[in-house]
């Protein structure tokens, strides 16, 4: 125990957990939060760019392919994530192997978020002015060329601020994701916590998240601003 | 270059369907500055459209060069594309990125090299004359500059047919005038063939040579410049005609029409370029009982000619009078005589 530095002492004194406890909570948090985001962005702009182009007024008008998704999304959408956690438990551990652990949980994660996301996007993608994609089709312009040259561009500034609201979303649900078997901070505030009424220990996990989200909505504002710096 | 004939569409809304264009045909022969002018809603746009099959019709076709649109596969028609510029009311330029960028994109997205998209960028900036713009963002631009960018991206890929969707439209008078010799300019000294939409009379005085006027989504009129401006036929081209060419007694002068007792009419006469070899008014003025008031007169240059316009009292016997209309007609004046509101 000697060579524990001074300062995780006395925060095991003030918290009652060790710091690395804490350490590794936030490390699973930030594992699920990046991972999902990430491949939930990916798909959430996929089925965007699919609502988009598929719409009545969209380029690749296709009622059929635009209504499954856009059921799809409202479906999803109403589920509410602690419930889509135990709906996909079969699904997930076909898919991981297991329906515990960080890496599992990134399942129900991505199912929740990536339409959430979606909406987000297809928000954004439709602010990009129609004469931009009149002017872009005028010069003879792929479809995979409107959508990579203009649409994506044009709408960077809102997708980045779409993004963050996504990821503050999914913080949200990773605590529960945690507490449903991923670990993490959310775990450690229910189970350390919430059932040992270590209130200090509950506060100090909301105060990590509230830091967290700031820093997030932060970051995101100040990226968007200066993609939109020249508008 | 382009021929549409026949051609019908209709828009379905939910309101009921509408007519956009019926059975219209015109034909834009090279090296035109071919205008069509109509108030919004007359199917102007859903026209211009189909030359870049950004619209198609429902019956009839549109041949562009020499090829038949409709039997273009998608890869061709993406093609033919390229080879005719559009530049539209609202510029629809990429606002966040450089004079440069905008430029470029369509010698981008043609597979140009590096080395090749700058040259051309380069040659078409100096052609607008906004060499000095191009590392600005477009946001930075004035109204003017940014129909210039819109024009030079039309331009990039050296395009046979420039499409100008109310091109000066959203731009003040002294823009409007500058952009319009900008776009004389692509025509004759890169020998575009231009085919162009407006609501604005000047536009089409200013710069084109043919006109076609639509109105409920069929061409009503169609004809040389001088001849549609000289002697419109319907009453939409008198209407617009009447937007640049004054037809009208001045207000100020319909007391002395009101007024004058004696047997009067008030003719309007046009003279287009030099028709007209002798000096009629002077003549007329000669005329033993027959008095001369002259209440208005304009002048208007178009297609390198000139148009005059006279309003004139003439006032004397019926006799006397008729035969100085005679005497107008014979020197090759275009003569109608304006209904005063009093009579």
């Amino acid at each position: 125990m000697n060579d524990v530095p001074q300062w995780q002492l006395w925060f095991r004194d003030e918290f009652k957990i060790k710091w690395d406890k804490l350490a590794d909570a936030l490390g699973k948090t930030a594992y699920m939060l990046g991972w999902s985001l990430l491949i939930g962005a990916v798909v959430g702009m996929v089925l965007a760019l699919i609502l988009v182009l598929c719409r009545k007024e969209g380029l690749l008008r296709n009622r059929v392919v635009y209504s499954i998704v856009n059921v799809y999304v409202n479906i999803v959408r109403s589920v509410p994530f602690i419930i889509a956690v135990f709906v996909l438990y079969g699904f997930t551990r076909m898919l991981v192997g297991k329906s515990y652990g960080p890496t599992a949980m990134l399942v129900p994660l991505v199912v929740y978020i990536s339409p959430y996301m979606a909406r987000l996007f297809e928000n954004s993608l439709l602010e990009v002015s129609p004469g931009i994609i009149e002017a872009a089709q005028a010069m003879g312009a792929t479809t995979w060329q409107i959508v990579t040259r203009f649409m994506l561009p044009e709408a960077l500034s809102s997708i980045v601020l779409a993004l963050t609201t996504g990821a503050v979303s999914l913080l949200g649900a990773t605590a529960m994701a945690g507490y449903a078997g991923g670990g993490g901070v959310g775990d450690l505030a229910l189970t350390y916590g919430y059932q040992t009424y270590n209130e200090k220990l509950m506060l100090l996990t909301v105060v990590i998240l509230i830091v967290f989200v700031q820093l997030l909505q932060f970051l995101g504002n100040r990226i968007a601003s200066r993609l939109r710096a020249h508008k | 270059m382009i021929d549409i004939e026949h051609v019908s569409k209709v828009f379905q809304a939910p309101s009921g369907d509408v007519q956009a264009l019926q059975d219209v045909s015109i034909h834009v022969e090279k090296g035109d500055i071919y205008g069509i002018v109509g108030f919004s809603g007359a199917g102007k746009s859903t026209l211009l459209r189909l030359v870049n099959r950004l619209e198609s019709p429902d019956t009839g076709t549109v041949t562009v060069a020499g090829e038949n649109l409709s039997s273009l596969s998608k890869k061709q028609m993406l093609l033919l594309r390229r080879k005719i510029g559009m530049v539209f009311q609202q510029f629809n330029l990429l606002e966040g990125k450089s004079v440069y960028h905008n430029i470029a994109i369509p010698l981008k997205l043609a597979g140009a090299s590096k080395a090749e998209i700058d040259k051309r960028v380069g040659e078409v900036l100096r052609f607008v004359e906004l060499e000095d713009k191009r590392d600005n963002y477009v946001s930075q631009l004035s109204g003017g500059q940014k129909q210039r960018v819109g024009i030079a991206r039309a331009l990039a890929t050296s395009p046979d047919i420039l499409l100008c969707d109310e091109a000066t439209s959203a731009l003040d008078p002294q823009t409007t005038e500058s952009i319009l010799r900008l776009l004389q300019r692509v025509n004759r000294e890169m020998g575009v063939t231009i085919l162009l939409i407006t609501h604005q009379m000047q536009v089409i005085q200013l710069i084109c040579n043919r006109v076609a006027v639509m109105e409920g989504g069929s061409v009503v009129e169609e004809g040389t410049v001088l001849d549609v401006f000289g002697q419109p036929k319907t009453e939409v081209s008198k209407r617009f005609v009447r937007t640049v060419i004054n037809d009208r007694v001045p207000e100020a002068f319909t007391g002395i029409v009101r007024e004058e007792k004696r047997n009067q009419k008030v003719d309007l006469l046009k003279f287009i370029g030099d028709t007209v070899k002798e000096p009629l008014i002077a003549n007329l003025c000669r005329m033993e009982g027959l008095e001369v008031n002259i209440l208005g007169a304009t002048i208007q240059e178009m297609q390198g000619s000139v148009m005059s316009v006279f309003i004139l009292q003439l006032i004397g016997d019926e006799e006397k009078i008729l035969e100085a209309e005679r005497r107008i007609d014979k020197a090759g004046a275009i003569r109608e005589r304006l209904v005063m509101d009093h009579e």
